[in-house]
């Protein structure tokens, strides 16, 4: 039980007549890296999102560590949100196009949360967020706005931030796909110094090769549904499912 | 003819052969420059002890339920919004005057009855509510999504995100806006001389009616009007440089 970080069990979510998700299930091991793969539309980020309550399903189950939230018994209102909260809490986002804090700079980006949410002493939290800055390369910048860095740099700032909150899993949200090419690799390192310190990460990427390489575990949806898992020497270099076949060769094409 | 005038006017105005009265009880010709030395001191207490305070009075309170009308605007509870849409939309379609009215002549007929200023001040407030709600509201909408979204995911609440992420941001787009909101309500305080506020039009008024001087006399007013817009068109200038400091020049 302790070995399973996290874990979800029949996640259903519609935005209206669209069913994004329709059945859910699987298990995250401590400390190993799950990449979500599938064309779009196919319920991958709201999947991720799911596990972050940025999106609420409608049912199921989702466990992170010791917290567990059943959305078909959310109580509504102020009690459901914080439910939702809690698990929230439990992780860090890295999004797309990073949602850093402009007018803050990259130093107040990671103690923010740390210090003004989850009231730790800012002594200790400034010290965490300068030795996190190290460790993504940029102990430099702690004190430039956003808009002075690179877009690499400022995902990375992203990746920062979201450690900051010393989270039981770490969620990426495409965290490459807003970059230019030349600056995908310096990101894609650093998440993968992560997934080798130990961290438990879930990763929405479309970059198959770093899959390839970072994952432990491989989940391919499509129409909301896991259509096959495994390791990714199974899923990427020998899938089965018909779908994931297909959807493989289109990407790998282009890239 | 000198009984008749001793007894309507209590003074002898009676003028041999129709000729101009002197109704100046002796004080003599007065200059245009000696009357705007004499005026600009009292004009200057009037903007200062009414005009001034009640802008900065107004302003603030009503910049405070401007922030509430929007946040109820976008609210997600049917009965705030629509509330709030009604007020803004009664505050934009009515004629300020007429809102000063009611609240200086209406209210008393049903019990409300404030002193003067504190009268101004309600009026005044309320209108800037109804004009900066909307100013606010499209200020908080013009922060991207993902700022809601990554607040939340750092643990922020309603408030904290308001406060330390969104209201920040909203407040570069709001400046120049609100700026203008001020810089109105500023010159629209004069209406308050037609509820006999002694403010610094009220006391030009009183000066122009009494000397004639009506061109000076105005003129005047306007110059104090226009020195504190310009004053408070800088402030607006050094604020928007400060806020615009963690944006690409």
């Amino acid at each position: 039980m302790t070995d399973i970080r996290i874990e979800v069990t029949g996640l259903r979510k519609s935005f209206g007549e669209l069913n994004v998700l329709r059945g859910i299930d699987f298990t995250t091991p401590r400390g190993t890296s799950t990449v979500l793969l599938g064309p779009s539309g196919s319920g991958k980020t709201t999947l991720l999102r799911s596990l972050n309550v940025l999106d609420t399903p409608d049912s199921g189950i989702v466990r992170i560590d010791d917290v567990s939230v059943d959305f078909s018994a959310l109580p509504a209102g102020k009690a459901g949100r914080a439910e939702g909260q809690r698990l929230r809490a439990q992780s860090g986002m890295v999004f797309q196009s990073h949602n850093l804090f402009p007018h803050r700079t990259v130093l107040e980006n990671l103690t923010e949360g740390p210090v003004v949410a989850q009231k730790r002493p800012v002594d200790e939290v400034m010290g965490e967020a300068r030795v996190l800055l190290d460790q993504v390369g940029l102990a430099d910048k702690a004190d430039s706005y956003p808009y002075q860095l690179s877009g690499g740099q400022q995902q990375r700032v992203g990746i920062a931030r979201a450690l900051a909150l010393k989270p039981r899993v770490v969620l990426f949200d495409e965290p490459t796909s807003a970059l230019d090419p030349e600056l995908v690799g310096e990101v894609l390192a650093v998440i993968k110094d992560l997934a080798s310190q130990g961290w438990t990460t879930v990763i929405v990427t479309h970059e198959i090769r770093f899959a390839e390489k970072v994952a432990d575990q491989v989940l391919f949806l499509d129409g909301g549904v896991i259509v096959e898992s495994g390791p990714p020497a199974q899923v990427i270099a020998e899938p089965r499912e018909e779908r994931t076949q297909r959807f493989l060769r289109r990407v790998l094409d282009h890239g | 003819m000198r009984g008749i005038s001793q007894k309507y006017f209590k003074a002898d105005v009676s003028v041999e052969d129709g000729g101009a009265a002197d109704l100046s009880q002796g004080r003599g010709p007065r200059g245009t420059w000696d009357i705007l030395r004499s005026t600009a001191w009292p004009m200057f207490v009037g903007l200062v002890k009414v005009t001034i305070p009640l802008t900065a009075l107004s302003f603030a309170i009503g910049l405070a339920l401007a922030l509430l009308v929007a946040l109820a605007r976008i609210s997600p509870y049917r009965v705030l919004s629509g509330l709030a849409r009604a007020f803004i939309s009664v505050i934009r379609g009515t004629p300020l005057l007429l809102q000063l009215f009611i609240v200086f002549y209406g209210l008393p007929q049903i019990g409300l009855k404030f002193p003067p200023f504190t009268a101004a001040v309600v009026a005044f407030s309320l209108n800037v509510a109804g004009y900066a709600a909307e100013v606010v509201r499209s200020a908080i909408l013009s922060v991207p999504r993902g700022q809601f979204e990554a607040a939340a995911t750092i643990g922020f609440g309603y408030a904290q995100t308001l406060r330390r992420i969104v209201l920040p941001q909203a407040a570069r787009t709001a400046v120049p806006p609100l700026s203008n909101t001020l810089l109105s309500l500023l010159k629209d305080t004069s209406l308050g001389s037609v509820v006999l506020l002694t403010e610094l039009f009220r006391e030009s008024q009183l000066a122009a009616a009494e000397s004639n001087e009506f061109l000076a006399l105005y003129a005047f007013a306007g110059l104090y009007y226009w020195v504190i817009c310009v004053a408070l068109s800088a402030g607006q200038k050094r604020l928007e440089t400060r806020l615009n400091r963690y944006v690409i020049a």
